[in-house]
């Protein structure tokens, strides 16, 4: 029997990344991803020839080479990996739309600093006070304890639609809580989003997932796709490994699972109580067109859209809540990848009211959903006249199919594990429920996770 | 072991690490954390790389003797003498 000194269970991008950093020291690890691609809540796949990417729309978290101090060129120092392989290129710009008022921003932070400034006047002070605080918080601090991020957010910033607006697109790219979030991870998306900004690797998300398995290969670990974990194995309180779908076992010293925390709680051998499952999951239109978006006007890379007084970003009564969306323009980006026109629309969704469907209402809804899709994008576009030639919907069952995320939870548990520990020997968690977020977050987990566990034996440095 | 050559062999391991940096122009006796980009996670990478390559261990309390060229010099130059 093979015994490693690591076992990670999912392939995604924390699992790679602490991959790579434990192959770097000359551990014995093995990957063992349940699904024949890698890649987890950030995956693509393709269908009639066309690549669809799943997940993030853009990476988060854009700095320009050599910036320093950053969070994206800490990673890729980390994991050894050239700036120019990521080859990213930067949004235009977006817009975050509600009823009363437009607000833009881009990888230039003065540009929302300027709008806020041009239509919330009585704000300016506030919003500069707000920023000083983001700037100065620890936000990654594992010690830190979870608290309100809006009643925080109040103190500062008194007019509710401004703090409504400006928590839009850090809820819905990121939030397990419905209709707020932890104050860190507040911060960690502010910067991520508003003070960094969007970019894209060229070709898209599966660019990062192979630069990450070339880099894990060279390094010898072992990777083992279509191979399903049926238990973590536990003995005397301490893990010994883990055993397959197949029967066959794996000793390990250590497991390091980013499959979210209730999902690994499941299958630890001993009865533990389950972590709260996450409310949240969302359906995803990807829209294929004969004509850019670009070429009727339409600049933006990503709008957060609204139309409800207040954004509710909740789990809704309905299959889906159409007063809010998340449309995504991947040809604005500073190159364009796709000789098509193409659009993502998000909506919030029920995973409870998509799972009682009966197969045929599952397939009718589904075009129900690209049909909201069509009609928001006529809606605010008039102009944008294009024939659909291809679309596919992705609903929150496909989220938990293809992620074995409980519920179709994109963003986890609302409990997180910020220190990666689970209450059992030798078990830690990365990725999601650890806590760090997007693309960029979730590989620093996996780094961060592998460092104090697994190569510092849970002490500081 | 003389001092360039102990030199070489931390610059080799910081090349490694901090792989988009510019080392040619490094001053032995300025912190290397403010000429470059390193954090503590990329000092343990340092660390890491010392055992790795040389089995040279260096214990927690001592990770303040790698602030610069100079004092990594100074202090690994007996435990590389001692490993070799």
């Amino acid at each position: 029997m093979t015994t490693y000194d690591t076992v990670i269970i999912g392939a995604g991008m924390s699992g790679l990344a602490a991959g790579i950093r434990l192959a770097m020291f000359d551990q014995k690890v093995c990957i063992l991803e349940r699904h024949k691609v890698p890649g987890g809540l950030n995956s693509y796949y393709e269908r009639h020839g066309r690549m669809l990417d799943v997940g993030l729309h853009a990476m988060t978290n854009f700095a320009r080479k050599g910036e320093r101090g950053r969070p994206l060129t800490k990673l890729l120092k980390q994991l050894r990996i050239p700036y120019e392989k990521l080859d990213l290129s930067q949004q235009n710009f977006s817009r975050i739309k509600f009823p009363e008022h437009n607000i833009s921003f881009s990888n230039n932070p003065n540009l929302l600093t300027e709008e806020i400034e041009k239509f919330f006047p009585h704000q300016k002070d506030n919003f500069a006070r707000l920023l000083e605080l983001v700037k100065n918080f620890d936000d990654v601090n594992l010690n830190n304890k979870p608290q309100s991020a809006k009643g925080k957010v109040r103190e500062f910033i008194s007019d509710e639609h401004l703090l409504e607006m400006l928590f839009c697109p850090l809820l819905i790219y990121g939030s397990a809580w419905e209709n707020d979030m932890d104050f860190s991870q507040f911060v960690i998306m502010f910067k991520s989003i508003y003070l960094e900004g969007f970019s894209r690797p060229k070709n898209g998300v599966r660019s990062v997932i192979n630069l990450l398995l070339e880099k894990y290969a060279q390094l010898g670990g072992e990777l083992r796709l279509g191979t399903g974990i049926k238990k973590i194995d536990v003995e005397n309180g301490a893990v010994s490994g883990v055993t397959l779908d197949s029967g066959e076992k794996i000793q390990a010293s250590k497991v390091m699972s980013s499959i979210g925390l209730p999902e690994t709680m499941n299958i630890v051998s001993k009865n533990s109580e389950s972590p709260v499952i996450g409310n949240l999951s969302f359906t995803e239109t990807i829209l294929f067109f004969d004509k850019k978006p670009c070429d009727s006007g339409i600049k933006e890379t990503i709008i957060f859209y609204n139309n409800n007084e207040k954004y509710d970003y909740k789990r809704p009564q309905t299959l889906c809540d159409y007063r809010s969306a998340v449309i995504c323009f991947p040809n604005n980006f500073g190159y364009d990848d796709y000789d098509e026109g193409v659009i993502r629309v998000t909506f919030i969704a029920n995973f409870d009211k998509w799972n009682e469907l009966d197969r045929q209402t599952y397939l009718q809804m589904k075009k129900e959903v690209r049909d909201e899709a069509l009609a928001l994008i006529s809606g605010l576009f008039p102009k944008f006249q294009a024939n659909l030639l291809y679309h596919d919907v992705f609903t929150p069952k496909t989220i938990t199919r293809y992620t074995s995320h409980f519920k179709g939870a994109v963003y986890g548990t609302t409990q997180k594990a910020r220190d990666g520990r689970t209450g059992i020997k030798n078990l830690f968690i990365c990725g999601t429920d650890q806590g760090f977020l997007g693309i960029v977050g979730a590989m620093l987990s996996g780094i961060s996770m592998a460092n104090l566990h697994c190569l510092m034996n849970g002490e500081k440095a | 072991m003389d001092y360039q050559t102990l030199r070489k062999k931390i610059i080799d391991i910081i090349a490694d690490i901090a792989i988009d940096e510019d080392l040619s122009n490094l001053d032995d006796n300025i912190r290397l954390r403010e000429q470059l980009d390193l954090d503590s996670m990329d000092f343990l990478d340092v660390v890491m790389e010392l055992k790795k390559r040389y089995r040279i261990e260096v214990p927690t309390e001592d990770y303040m003797k790698l602030a610069t060229l100079k004092s990594c010099i100074d202090y690994l130059g007996p435990k590389f003498a001692f490993s070799a």
